[in-house]
């Protein structure tokens, strides 16, 4: 290529951008030895946020697939009135600043509001407890793993599914055995990025959830909390974030790969037969 | 063997779908202009599409009704469908594709061999040859033990090569069936290789139904003719000598035909009712045009001469007596008789 004066510009300008983007991470790192990590991962408010953070992420990520995948195939196969109307507001959290979002949990599920009052009378209580930190989750980070979903679910070749009908299959069995399967590596890598977001969820649990150690104190939520009382303990598991972030993100690069249909791949789904 | 009975009004982009046809032990082609509704046709019959109005039945079983708000779904009519592309599934291998809507995995293997297949069992769609593909999916649609065959062109993915031997194959199978069987095709030898009747569909009407020789004999319009293989010329016809009608043709010169015409007429004249000559033959063939050879394209025995605005078909033999080459000056006769007029479509 000719170096050129734009060529240089535009060189120059990518190495700054770079540059910004690595820097913070490369920090993390440096300012940390292999002792502080270890001691930073192993101490009670590490523990306890990794904990509270698997298991109300995984529920999440749980009520996400339940509710979303469902969700996703009928916007991505039916077309009706206020269709579009309808992907806006399954969209909206990715806007909304996640503070409103949990003001407006809050304001739904508090203990003395609309919601909340009749679940507080028959004795659950939502804000300020796991169930919250669950909830926030997953209103801000559904719409990573609906928006991919209904996106994988329209790349599924319409006459598949028409063969699948005229085969014998009906709408629920058509939905298993071939929408499913073929939309399967875009739902992974939604899933994914839903996860990610999940993970680094703040704004929105601080408001509904808190941040009580062991219960709702998510890794996210320690990492601003330790920051206050020992910043080693800090940078330890914003580098345990970042890796699981970085784990994340490859991997959801990686699934729509899988959904190239090989000679060698997807063999999970393939019924075994011996003839 | 039940017949299926169809009668539909269904409003498309720019026309009406609409039109009533009974079919029973037989193939019956569908052929036409891409966008006359064929496909929509054969969707319908398979419940992929909701007509505006209309009823479908196979014998005593309806299948659509809408005057009594009856509308089975796909899954509930026993319709063996072969689309265009084959709409394989990717994520089965090629028993597993048989298999969807087989009884069971055995009479899937059992249809695999019956259609010399047999050895791709584990073998994935996206690995195949296209004519195994074709095979694939009409061993799909048979497993499903239907009472009623749609194919949505199902040779024209093929190469020309391959497509001869699977049109045979085709052939022998659709006549072991015996099943109802409606086939969309852009092909007239496929149409009259496969199929007993012929239905021409144009802007989502029949124009003409018959026997594929019935269409040859007396197309209806000059887009059947053309279809059939005719030539087809347009010009203004009216009265000439001795009886005979007399066609300025658009392109130039004139044409006599034994037809009686008037006005705005297309002219048809089969490939092989035209003859070939050197010198103007002093026979009955009242036409004659003389024109360079424009190209020769040789089809086993018989070879196809393009010669001004027609083609010709003569035997290889005849070629090579005429010595015929690109560019050769020769005289193309066809009589009065072998020249129909038509309505221009």
């Amino acid at each position: 290529m000719r170096l050129t004066a734009f060529g240089v510009a535009l060189a120059a300008a990518t190495t700054v951008a770079l540059s910004f983007l690595l820097i913070p991470i490369v920090a993390i790192f440096v300012e940390l030895s292999l002792d502080e990590l270890v001691a930073g991962l192993t101490s009670d408010v590490a523990l306890d946020a990794l904990r509270v953070t698997v298991e109300t992420n995984l529920t999440a990520m749980g009520l996400i697939v339940v509710f979303g995948t469902p969700t996703a195939y009928l916007l991505a196969t039916r077309s009706f009135r206020g269709r579009s109307l309808v992907v806006t507001l399954v969209e909206l959290p990715l806007v909304l600043p996640p503070a409103v979002a949990g003001l407006g949990l809050l304001a739904a599920f508090g203990r003395f509001e609309l919601l909340g009052r009749g679940l507080s009378a028959v004795g659950v209580d939502v804000a300020f407890t796991k169930l919250a930190v669950v909830l926030a989750v997953t209103y801000v980070a559904s719409p990573f793993y609906v928006r991919t979903a209904i996106a994988a679910f329209e790349a599924v070749d319409p006459d598949l599914v028409a063969a699948s009908r005229t085969l014998g299959a009906g709408p629920a069995r058509t939905f298993a055995r071939v929408a499913l399967p073929l939309a399967a590596g875009g739902l992974g890598a939604g899933l994914a990025l839903a996860f990610a977001r999940g993970l680094g969820e703040f704004g929105a649990t601080i408001m509904f959830a808190g941040s009580l150690q062991g219960v709702t104190q998510t890794l996210s939520l320690a990492v601003y909390q330790e920051f206050d009382v020992d910043f080693e303990n800090a940078l330890a598991i914003g580098a345990l974030l970042l890796i699981v972030s970085a784990l994340v993100l490859f991997t959801a690069k990686l699934v729509p790969a899988w959904r190239r249909f090989g000679s060698t791949s997807i063999t999970a789904s393939a019924p075994s037969v011996s003839r | 063997m039940e017949t299926l009975r169809i009668d539909l009004d269904h409003g498309l982009r720019s026309f009406r779908l609409a039109l009533t046809l009974g079919i029973g032990g037989e193939t019956v082609a569908l052929v036409g202009p891409s966008g006359a509704g064929k496909s929509s046709l054969l969707r319908a019959v398979a419940g992929l599409l909701r007509p505006e109005s209309g009823s479908i039945a196979l014998g005593d079983e309806t299948w659509l009704d809408t005057a009594r708000g009856v509308m089975l779904p796909p899954e509930r009519r026993r319709v063996g469908f072969v689309f265009q592309e084959y709409a394989l599934f990717p994520h089965l291998d090629v028993l597993g594709n048989v298999a969807f809507g087989a009884r069971d995995r055995r009479a899937a293997g059992e249809l695999l061999a019956r259609l010399h297949i047999g050895e791709l069992a584990r073998a994935r769609p996206a690995d195949i040859s296209g004519g195994e593909r074709q095979r694939v999916a009409l061993a799909r649609a048979l497993a499903r033990e239907p009472d009623v065959l749609l194919l949505d062109e199902p040779l024209s993915a093929l190469d020309m090569h391959t497509r001869g031997a699977v049109r045979a194959e085709l052939h022998d199978l659709l006549v072991g069936l015996g099943l109802p069987t409606m086939l969309v095709t852009h092909d007239f030898e496929d149409a009259a290789t496969l199929a007993d009747r012929v239905g021409v569909l144009v802007d989502g009407r029949i124009l003409q139904l018959g026997t594929p020789s019935e269409l040859v004999a007396a197309p209806s319009d000059a887009f059947v003719a053309s279809f059939a293989g005719a030539n087809v010329l347009g010009g203004i016809a009216r009265v000439g000598r001795a009886g005979l009608t007399e066609v300025t043709l658009d392109g130039g010169g004139t044409v006599l035909t034994t037809d009686p015409g008037f006005g705005r007429v297309a002219v048809a004249i089969y490939p092989w009712e035209i003859s070939l000559s050197l010198e103007p033959p002093d026979d009955s063939a009242v036409n004659h045009l003389r024109a360079p050879v424009a190209s020769l394209v040789s089809l086993g025995n018989r070879v196809r001469v393009r010669i001004g605005p027609v083609t010709a078909e003569v035997t290889d033999s005849s070629a090579t007596r005429l010595g015929l080459r690109e560019g050769l000056p020769v005289v193309a006769s066809f009589k009065a008789t072998g020249a129909r007029l038509l309505p221009f479509a």
